[in-house]
């Protein structure tokens, strides 16, 4: 006590020269707060304003979520979710830069600041979320591995494969996931391992293999462009859990909450019939959750560090998650499945409220 | 003499020259001293026949009269595929190459802007002429190359004179291949005189660090050079530093070929007899007089073939960038087919993409042929 007490004369001078400068601090805040309500000291948000463009990762081609057509114009799911970040920014879906990543090197290009933001058919998992040191922004698209078999076989569940020949790709978690699948089950199977996804699929096709399998959103495009698809049945079982989705670096909370949350948007915009014809006459809507998603109530894109609008921009040009899923996976033959919205039975896509 | 065609003489019955019976001299004595000699030969040539016959005809079947050209594309942009499909295997669906070829030459280059790297792939032909005429073998081809290159540069960057700036992560195609093929080639080649220089060196450092150089990359595939472009480099660099995705691979291109160039420019080196270096030396040349003047011309002429085929290979080799995500030729063609309604159609794509490369590649080899062919012209005996 008394030691501290001899000290005591010094800190009363500290105290006052902190209080005048947070006192400083505090007179020339204001100011800045007013034009910006939660000015986003985000590094990623302002180096992409800087440069005005967003770099975006996507799979160098993967049916449906990432693939330049015709004229080399990239479209897909995951490519509509970078436009949407864009359009949130911009005002802009085309000002975004396509850098197409394979699987081995997508982390590092994300790492390492190559692109801002990996839209790129993802799992999300414990370790990547952690040790590799990113954010997942949201689950996009519930994925899991499951089978097909052509429907003269007469099975109907996964269970009934003991004793069966099983098309696989290897390297990935595919094969992986099998063999433990299979363990746990007690399922003998014989694999026949093929690299190239054309291959696999005629070596299923001309009978080598008795079912083939792969992620459900893969088995419906393979079995959506066969000639009569009535002959393949894409079992019930799902093996494996795969939520995609699309992810930033750790460390910038600011950038992660923006995806998320036009996610989470994209979602609510469905869940209350606005589309991307109907968003643009919503201002009439009398539902305040309406009001708030629009950006006339409320100030929730300036919390985001974005316009208030932002979402009638993005559902405006882009649609709801819906009319996203419809243009890019309906017509590969994938169905809404799990990720239906939760209002539906079996779907898992639920939104956070917008207030 | 036997140029005069076998069935001349029976058209001009009484001609005064006559020529040997066409059972010894011409196509088909030939025939019969090659092909049907003994009943074994026959045997053989017969059945060998009937297979060349039947996959000719087959091919000629499946890519010409059963082919499929073009196919209708619906509204949305999706190519109704059903004929094609309907075929079954028994003819080819060209229509996928009508309806993504330039997505296969020029990647996710901005549609409207494809003359661009159109002039480039043309421009890349006309320096490879240009450099293949000896007549250009001076101090001129320097301006040349220098121009041409910048001219590339301006053609796909844009961003002056009024073209549109294109970034590089859309390049894509052929002009990908040859970028990579070129400018590796230019820079390896000078790169491997030096190292190969280098190693005969009576300098310890500069051969030790040469020796180091070419078995460090030797001992090492392609495949994870360009990983280490592309996956652990950037990590080295200090934060919001990113040199380029194609530049990264570039300089792995060219420190993969130098090595490999080295060792072949080296072999030239050593095929020297000891002789020519001496009479150099007694000449009173310098190092760099004695090497330019008189050991590089001789040893370069002497490992033409193999430099060929090193050029060659890594104008192939160049499609491993496909590892890293660059659209380059064969890339191009592989995502060509990922749109479920081609999806099946690889043949043709990679019939289309290997024509490509077969080209540049059998171009390349007949050139190189005749350039040994002119070079050795003393040596031949």
């Amino acid at each position: 006590m008394g030691r501290s007490s001899v000290k005591q004369p010094v800190r009363p001078t500290v105290l006052r020269s902190l209080a005048a400068a947070l006192l400083a601090m505090a007179v020339s805040l204001p100011a800045t707060a007013q034009q910006q309500p939660a000015a986003p000291a985000s590094v990623t948000l302002d180096a992409i304003r800087a440069r005005g463009t967003l770099i975006c990762g996507v799979n160098t081609g993967l049916a449906g979520f990432a693939q330049p057509d015709s004229q080399g114009v990239w479209r897909g799911f995951d490519v509509d979710y970078c436009r949407a970040v864009a359009i949130a920014l911009f005002n802009d879906p085309d000002k975004v830069r396509f850098v197409p990543t394979t699987a081995q090197n997508r982390f590092t290009a994300l790492q390492s600041g190559e692109v801002d933001i990996l839209s790129r058919n993802t799992t999300w998992t414990l370790s990547r979320d952690t040790s590799l040191g990113f954010d997942f922004a949201g689950i996009t698209f519930y994925d899991g591995q499951g089978f097909m078999v052509k429907a003269s076989l007469g099975v109907r569940s996964a269970r009934e494969l003991d004793g069966a020949t099983i098309c696989v790709q290897p390297g990935t978690t595919t094969e992986q996931n099998l063999t433990d699948w299979a363990r746990a089950a007690r399922i003998r199977f014989q694999p026949v391992v093929i690299e190239r996804l054309e291959e696999v699929v005629n070596a299923y096709l001309s009978g080598r293999c008795d079912a083939f399998t792969t992620d459900v959103s893969g088995l419906a495009a393979t079995r959506a462009v066969q000639p009569r698809p009535a002959e393949h049945v894409i079992l019930p079982d799902v093996i494996s859990k795969e939520p995609l989705g699309p992810l930033v670096r750790h460390g910038d909370q600011r950038f992660s909450d923006l995806v998320r949350w036009i996610h989470f948007g994209l979602l609510t915009a469905e869940e209350f019939g606005l589309t991307s014809q109907t968003i643009g006459q919503a201002a009439g809507d009398a539902r305040p959750d309406v009001q708030r998603l629009i950006g006339r109530s409320g100030d929730l894109g300036r919390m985001l560090g974005v316009d208030n609008a932002f979402m009638v921009n993005v559902v405006t040009r882009l649609g709801n998650y819906g009319q996203i899923f419809e243009r890019n996976l309906t017509p590969i033959g994938i169905q809404r499945g799990p990720n239906a919205l939760w209002t539906t039975p079996g779907g898992l896509q639920y939104a956070p409220p917008f207030r | 003499m036997s140029d005069i065609t076998a069935s001349t003489p029976t058209l001009h019955g009484g001609s005064p020259a006559r020529s040997a019976p066409i059972t010894a001299v011409g196509p088909i004595a030939w025939v019969r001293a090659n092909l049907f000699s003994g009943w074994l030969s026959t045997a053989v040539t017969l059945v060998l026949g009937y297979l060349i016959v039947r996959a000719v005809m087959g091919f000629v079947d499946w890519a010409f009269v059963n082919a499929i050209w073009s196919v209708p594309v619906n509204g949305n942009g999706v190519a109704q595929t059903q004929a094609c499909r309907e075929l079954h295997g028994t003819g080819a669906c060209w229509a996928v190459v009508t309806e993504k070829h330039r997505f296969m030459l020029f990647g996710t280059y901005p549609f409207e802007q494809h003359w661009r790297p159109a002039l480039v792939c043309l421009l890349f032909v006309a320096l490879y002429i240009v450099s293949s005429m000896r007549s250009f073998w001076n101090w001129r081809l320097i301006p040349i190359w220098a121009g041409t290159l910048t001219a590339i540069g301006i053609l796909m960057w844009g961003g002056v004179l009024g073209l549109p700036y294109v970034p590089q992560e859309r390049w894509g195609g052929l002009p990908i291949t040859l970028i990579l093929a070129t400018f590796g080639l230019a820079f390896a080649f000078p790169l491997s005189i030096l190292v190969a220089l280098g190693r005969r060196s009576n300098l310890p450092a500069i051969k030790a660090l040469c020796v180091l150089y070419v078995e460090l990359i030797r001992g090492v595939p392609l495949i994870s050079l360009l990983f280490m472009a592309s996956v652990m480099f950037p990590l080295f660099l200090p934060e919001g530093m990113n040199i380029d995705k194609l530049l990264r691979a570039q300089i792995a291109i060219i420190l993969f070929a130098g090595a490999y160039l080295a060792e072949v420019v080296r072999a030239g080196l050593q095929s020297l007899p000891k002789g020519q270096y001496e009479a150099a030396d007694a000449m009173g040349l310098s190092y760099w007089q004695k090497t330019g003047l008189i050991i590089l011309p001789q040893a370069l002429r002497t490992v033409i073939p193999p430099l060929v085929n090193t050029f060659i290979g890594f104008f192939k080799d160049t499609s491993l960038v496909l590892i890293i995500g660059i659209f380059d030729l064969l890339t191009a063609g592989k995502t060509a087919i990922v749109e479920p309604s081609w999806q099946g159609f690889g043949v043709e794509v990679y019939v289309f993409v290997g024509l490509i490369y077969l080209v540049f590649c059998f171009a390349m080899s007949k050139y190189s042929q005749g350039l040994e062919a002119e070079l050795n012209r003393h040596r031949r005996r």
